[in-house]
């Protein structure tokens, strides 16, 4: 690699990376006041107290799971696998689609157990895990639909195109919504 | 590793991109001038859409000084022109005015001094003056537009509706903004707002993004960092401030639509209505977290108005003065500076909420500070004109009138920002005339500024002078007629967002110099007509450019044949030689 990249435009992160890696520090800007908001919520009385069913705990083996195909396929891509890597993307999509169908599952139960999300009745805390906990499903929702355009763009065999910026800059997504995940889990743990 | 070979390879690429298109050039009407992925068209198409809301907004404020300047009198004319509802009985209605006010100030604030100003410099400065042929990602540049397009579209329905636009002011609190049924304005046309705004956000964090990624990685061999012009710099820190603080914003418009519309307590609380007599069935929310997401935004939102037209300022004080800027590292230190402490000190908003004393201390100390940075630009601008030989052009005088006005609005932020005279001074006139000339007529000066200045470059002709100098001289001393005395009223207590003052007997002894300002707005407003006139007479029939560098400027986009085409350079630039 070396070999080609000593002009000076060649050692700079393209910039469809460095785009992508602001809109990341936008979406982060986004949560933090989200999830400040919820921290200045829960010291008010009536902030209602639950625990989280455990179909969030599943949820988040299939985006961890999801994240290690991510790496997988993004590498068989690089070493040509063709094959290998249109298996590993679509058990990434399945992965992806669990998670989100986990998290859908997951609403259903505290609705189930009486507590109101929205509407008469409802309490901020439990409307702020839909809010927050959405609207992160949405931005999963945002990578399923690029990883099957990654996935249907393997299958065209006019052009064989093995430039892997594309699918690197799904994969930073990927796993940034991943570790999103991860933070927002442990924070509405931490804060109850 | 010959997968790493491709992806450096097409970096190269990716920067040579546009070069092609100067070749084959198979361009439609509507690939050009509609859907263009040109950095130099969607600049204009910014430029000429926030002209229209400028004057959308404008004729709103006419409309609103016409009730404060003549509360007595009415004007038949009116209802036959806006109907009943605005107007009834030749009096501009109570709802009518809220609305008014409401409107003019998202409109100014959002759609011509954030997307009209940025929209239009960010898109054609940047790449012409870092020696890019375009930005990262033209595709995204160009649905940025037209989200903004199609956010103006929506706030402009919005004031068509049966139950008129949104009548909470431009800070959309709750419960105004929360509950439908708090007043006419609180019903669809809020949800066309809301909506709108939500389309406008993605439009700036669009943006944004590829500004901020076009400044760190087109920029031309040799254009290193410190050789940035200002106003690229001034431009890269709005779009830092834009991606941080919009998000904030959208999310707590995102809590504002869940109390809106199913029923949650993020905002509301069983506050009772007047209307029904009963309390809401929400329990437990607070409106006050609504106003710390909303100046989260709002207040670094300002900065997000003022430092392209710093930017824009520093470089055309510089060239008219025939003088390199002086301290241009501390003009990019002063600018860091500002961007950091932006989202330090929203809270000086929040002064009369019941906050924490120790915090308003806080709040007040940081608040304070940004005067420095303030203050060290305000101190270089005038060094640089200091002994220059300089050449009075229309965007001189207007670059100079930015800074006049920036310092009489500036001096008033100091009493502001202490938390003890603000709780006297809040929501006042004394307010409305601080960031009126701090912010609104400082920013639109300096937009002139910008125009006057690269209109050669967009169009290739020049507007006419003549017009510029009465446009500027007229505008300059409307502004300090309508803003100056609107201190004093502030002063003694006149609050601002009232319909009609002449029903308080202290503020009797303000009618005659309402009526005053209003006869200002009326000739000032009118005079802002001569520059459009002469915008678009001189885009079709001005004096044609003949000149690559007309001003005598240092900076690239001079470089380019006077009018670039889509790719803006011939060959590729080495500034490392040139400049
Ligand atoms: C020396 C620096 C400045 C200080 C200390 C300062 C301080 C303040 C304070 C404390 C307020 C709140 C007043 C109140 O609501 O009671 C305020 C309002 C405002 N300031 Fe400044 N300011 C400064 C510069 C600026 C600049 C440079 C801009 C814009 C470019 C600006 C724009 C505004 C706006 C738009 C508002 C009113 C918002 C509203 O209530 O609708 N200020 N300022
Ligand atoms: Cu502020």
């Amino acid at each position: 690699m070396a070999t080609i990249s000593n002009t000076n435009n060649n050692q700079r992160i393209h910039p469809h990376k460095f785009t992508l890696w602001v809109a990341i520090a936008s979406i982060c800007m986004m949560f933090a006041g989200l999830t400040s908001a919820y921290i200045v919520k829960s010291n008010q009385d009536n902030f209602l107290e639950f625990s989280l069913p455990n179909y969030f705990w599943f949820s988040t083996i299939a985006i961890l799971l999801s994240s290690v195909t991510m790496h997988l396929s993004l590498k068989t891509f690089k070493a040509r696998e063709r094959n290998k890597y249109k298996l590993l993307i679509s058990i990434t999509v399945v992965l992806g689609s669990i998670f989100a169908a986990l998290q859908v599952e997951g609403f259903i139960s505290l609705d189930n157990h009486g507590i109101r999300l929205i509407g008469q009745n409802s309490n901020a805390a439990a409307s702020f895990l839909l809010v927050i906990i959405g609207l992160h499903g949405l931005h999963v929702l945002g990578g399923i639909i690029a990883l099957l355009v990654m996935f249907f763009k393997s299958f065209s065999q006019k052009i064989k195109n093995y430039n892997s910026v594309p699918l690197e800059v799904v994969s930073i997504y990927w796993h940034f919504v991943d570790i999103l995940w991860i933070y927002l889990l442990i924070f509405l743990i931490w804060i109850r | 590793m010959s997968n790493e070979a491709i992806l450096h390879a097409n970096i190269g690429a990716t920067l040579d991109v546009h070069g092609e298109h100067q070749e084959h050039h198979h361009e439609t009407f509507i690939t050009k001038y509609i859907f263009s992925q040109d950095h130099k068209t969607i600049s204009k198409q910014f430029l000429i859409t926030g002209m229209v809301w400028a004057v959308i907004g404008g004729l709103m404020s006419v409309l609103f000084r016409l009730q404060l300047g003549f509360p007595d009198e009415s004007f038949p004319w009116l209802e036959d022109l806006l109907g009943k509802w605005w107007a009834a009985g030749g009096h501009i209605t109570a709802q009518g005015y809220y609305a008014l006010v409401t409107i003019h100030g998202t409109v100014l604030i959002f759609f011509v001094l954030t997307a009209g100003l940025s929209g239009t410099f960010a898109n054609l400065l940047i790449p012409l003056q870092i020696g890019a042929r375009d930005m990262a990602s033209p595709l995204l540049n160009m649905l940025s537009y037209w989200f903004f397009f199609i956010a103006g579209i929506i706030m402009l329905s919005s004031i068509f509706v049966e139950t008129g636009p949104f009548s909470g002011g431009w800070t959309a609190y709750p419960p105004l903004s929360a509950l439908g049924d708090a007043s006419p304005g609180s019903k669809s046309g809020m949800d066309l707002w809301i909506i709108s705004m939500a389309l406008f956000v993605v439009s700036s964090l669009l943006s944004g993004l590829n500004y901020i990624a076009t400044v760190l990685n087109l920029r031309t061999k040799g254009m290193s960092m410190t050789r940035l012009p200002l106003t690229v710099w001034s431009l890269f820190f709005t779009a830092i401030v834009g991606v941080l603080s919009f998000p904030v914003l959208l999310s707590g418009f995102i809590l504002l639509i869940f109390d809106r519309n199913f029923g949650t307590s993020f905002y509301l609380s069983d506050i009772f209505l007047s209307a029904t007599g009963a309390a809401l069935p929400n329990e437990g929310g607070s409106a006050i977290l609504f106003q710390h997401l909303f100046w989260f935004l709002g207040h670094p939102e300002v900065y997000i108005i003022v430092l392209p037209a710093m930017g824009i300022v520093s470089e055309i004080l510089s060239i008219n003065s025939r003088k390199p800027i002086f301290g241009y590292i501390a003009m990019v230190g002063s600018m860091f500076a500002i961007t950091t402490l932006t989202f330090l000190v929203w809270a000086h908003h929040m002064f009369v909420t019941g906050l924490n004393p120790f915090l308003g201390s806080l709040f007040t100390l940081f608040t304070l500070l940004i005067a420095l940075p303030s203050a060290i630009k305000v101190f270089n601008w005038l060094t640089t004109i200091w002994r220059g030989s300089i050449r009075f052009t229309p965007s001189m005088l207007f670059a100079i009138g930015f800074v006049s006005v920036f310092i009489s609005g500036g001096l008033t932020g100091l009493w502001l920002g202490n938390s003890a005279l603000d709780i006297h001074l809040h929501d006042t006139y004394f307010n409305i005339a601080h960031f009126h000339l701090v912010m609104g007529v400082a920013s639109i000066f300096a937009m002139f500024a910008g125009v006057y200045h690269w209109f050669p470059k967009m169009y290739g002709r020049r507007m006419n002078n003549t017009l510029g100098y009465i446009h500027f001289w007229i505008s300059i001393i409307g502004a300090y007629l309508i803003f100056w005395p609107m201190h004093y009223e502030g002063l003694a207590g006149m609050p601002r967002r009232y319909y009609d003052y002449s029903i308080w007997e202290s503020f009797k002894q303000f009618s005659e110099l309402n009526k005053f300002i209003s006869i200002v707005v009326f000739i000032t407003f009118s005079t802002q007509i001569l520059f459009i006139i002469n915008f678009f007479y001189s885009i079709w029939y001005g004096r044609k450019e003949t000149s690559l560098n007309p001003h005598g400027a240092t900076t690239l986009e001079w470089t380019t044949p006077i009018k670039p085409g889509h790719g803006n350079y011939r060959k590729y630039l080495n500034t490392s030689l040139g400049l």
